[in-house]
């Protein structure tokens, strides 16, 4: 403890004019860095799970099972996400799970906000009946309504498309996106309701262009969870795409993967990164929106 | 029926209550309305309103899936459901994968929170990032890939147990019934962690700064601190951070099917994962049977969630009018 103390201290030398590193100073700090040493392990093991799947997908197969807890692959193999992509279908599921992701994100968002915006500034006969079916049911979990949802689907012709998979994705559940939005109309002044009604603006004008723009935050907290929530959603595209694999997406896919090829590790490993690439960038991107919108829950 | 509810609409609409700010009525608005009303009431009427009625309505028949036939049975579904052994199992796996699961996030999270709650630390965002990071990745697949992490001969942490001399053979995580389920909680602990981190977190940022610095002032120690300004000032998050999470733990479907399908020997079949066997993997599926469970377990969730407003209530009279 001593001996970091002293070459601390020698290296504030060369730190001019700041009295920094002081035998005191360090001796109060080091309990943080301990902290941090130990934070710093422990956040290491949390993503080594990650950092496994990466190298596997880099190493051919024996290499895997050869070098054991190495990370470093000896040479780079990209064979793996060849294999992944065109022969295992990845490349199909990744464009699906984009498609229905993009498409619920769409829908989703759109028509909550028409819906918390009529349901926040007007008042109309069945509104509280709306509000209350919204409220009643805001905690009904997909695997309890699951049986009936396929049934109906099935009887509209709906059940194996990814048409069907979109509807039955961005049906169920967002209530909360809803109330989100109405929180958010509720607040807005009045006034500039008027100036624009003054101003020519029609029902839908109104909406699109003073309303809208204005609730981009809100937008963006909805997009963000849909997005997540769509990417990462498992029950309904498996019960979706039973008879039809080459509606599968990718996390289906992954399953059905492993069941056909459980001795290929290098190859599903390359099929998981291939999957998980897309929403942990966007996390590390907006990292501050997934907080934020996580502790809403809390702060309410 | 909706032009008859509009044109009565523009009618009575128009002299106001202000609850919501409200404008003149007007058939055409009130048309307008119902146009922005549409696709959330027909989406949620088919994909949220029905399904709840219909398991009702299943729950009482003999149905197969294949045919359109369904031969009503009254309560024998019911009836079954509650004799099946294998039913009460699922539901005790439930209850013992949540006590083990809520306590052990909650309290590991707490205690992560206050590290990094400390404004001193270093690197503390990166720390946050690597945390929360499991939560946005893919449930099901984390599932399969935990099946990889956790098998027996090769897997990074039998090899690493090996290689420390902590066992002389890997052992069969995922493979044997005695362990299997805590392998789950474990992984499902690690997978979610950050959720509860950030509520602790979010809970940590409302005690001002000021209240510390007067603690200071007065010669408080940390410990002191700890214990008789943050903790106190905590208790009320408490309960709503435990109730948000079992709430949450209650929903294993996507990790539970991938990591171990249920087995082995029914070991980690929760209830979600008896519901899917008996309506969708059983080789003639018994839908009926199935949205029975689905009721039982449906109405349990609703007594919690009741519970849960209760709590919300009483912990929010506890740390006063916020």
């Amino acid at each position: 403890m001593t001996a970091t103390g002293v070459t601390a201290v020698r290296r504030s030398g060369r730190r001019a004019g700041d009295n920094r590193w002081t035998p005191g100073w360090v001796l109060r700090r080091l309990p943080y860095w301990l902290v941090a040493l130990f934070l710093a392990g422990a956040a290491f093991l949390w993503i080594y799970p990650f950092l496994w799947m990466l190298s596997a997908s880099l190493k051919d197969q024996l290499e895997v099972f050869a070098s054991g807890l190495g990370l470093l692959p000896d040479t780079p193999i990209w064979d793996n996400y060849q294999r992944a992509w065109t022969e295992a279908g990845f490349g199909k599921y990744l464009l699906n799970t984009v498609i229905v992701t993009v498409v619920t994100v769409v829908i989703v968002v759109v028509r909550c906000a028409m819906a918390g915006y009529v349901l926040a500034r007007y008042n109309f006969r069945g509104r509280k009946i709306i509000l209350t079916v919204l409220i009643a049911t805001l905690f009904v979990p997909t695997g309890y309504t699951i049986i009936p949802v396929v049934e109906i689907s099935q009887r509209l012709g709906l059940l194996n498309s990814l048409s069907g998979m979109i509807l039955a994705l961005s049906g169920g559940a967002h209530v909360a996106s809803v109330l989100l939005y109405l929180g958010y109309f509720r607040q807005v002044p009045r006034e500039l309701e008027e100036a624009a009604i003054v101003d020519g603006a029609g029902f839908l004008s109104l909406f699109f262009r003073v309303m809208l723009p204005l609730s981009v935050p809100i937008t963006a907290t909805v997009t963000l969870m849909t997005f997540l929530a769509t990417w990462n959603a498992f029950f309904l595209p498996l019960v979706f795409s039973f008879s039809r694999p080459d509606l599968r997406t990718l996390s289906v896919g992954m399953l059905a993967f492993v069941g056909e090829n459980s001795v290929d590790w290098s190859g599903m490993a390359a099929a998981a990164v291939i999957s998980l690439l897309p929403v942990v960038l966007l996390f590390i991107l907006l990292q501050r929106y997934f907080v934020e919108g996580i502790a809403g829950a809390v702060k309410q | 029926m909706t032009a008859a509810v509009q044109s009565r609409e523009a009618t009575v609409a128009a002299p106001g209550k202000n609850q919501p700010p409200q404008r003149g009525g007007g058939v055409r608005t009130t048309l307008w309305i119902w146009l922005f009303l549409i696709p959330t009431v027909v989406l949620y009427g088919v994909y949220t309103v029905y399904p709840i009625f219909a398991s009702y309505w299943f729950s009482f028949v003999e149905w197969n899936g294949f045919e359109e036939s369904k031969t009503w049975v009254g309560l024998r579904n019911y009836r079954e459901v509650l004799a099946d052994p294998l039913f009460w199992n699922s539901f005790r796996i439930t209850a013992l994968f949540t006590v083990a699961a809520v306590p052990l996030k909650v309290v590991a999270s707490l205690l992560v929170a206050l590290l990094l709650n400390s404004p001193r630390l270093p690197l503390r965002n990166l720390f946050r990032t690597a945390f929360f990071l499991p939560v946005v990745t893919t449930t099901a697949i984390v599932g399969v890939v935990m099946q990889f992490v956790f098998d027996p001969a090769d897997g990074p942490i039998n090899r690493l147990l090996v290689k420390l001399g902590v066992v002389d053979q890997g052992i069969n995580f995922l493979g044997d019934s005695s362990t299997a389920l805590w392998t789950v909680v474990g992984v499902y602990s690690w997978k979610w962690f950050g959720v509860t981190l950030i509520y602790w977190l979010a809970a940590l940022q409302t005690i001002p700064d000021e209240v510390y610095e007067a603690a200071q002032i007065d010669g408080a120690g940390r410990l002191a601190m700890l214990r008789s300004i943050t903790m106190p000032l905590l208790k009320p998050f408490t309960i709503i951070i435990t109730l948000l999470t079992l709430e949450a733990t209650l929903k294993v479907f996507d990790l539970m099917l991938t990591m171990t399908n249920g087995g082995p020997f029914f070991s980690t079949e929760v209830v979600e994962i008896y519901i899917y066997r008996w309506a969708f993997a059983a080789t003639v599926p018994q839908l009926g049977l199935a949205s029975a469970a689905a009721v039982l377990f449906g109405l349990f969730v609703c007594v919690l969630g009741l519970f849960q407003l209760l709590g919300i209530r009483a912990a929010r009279k506890a740390g006063g009018s916020r």
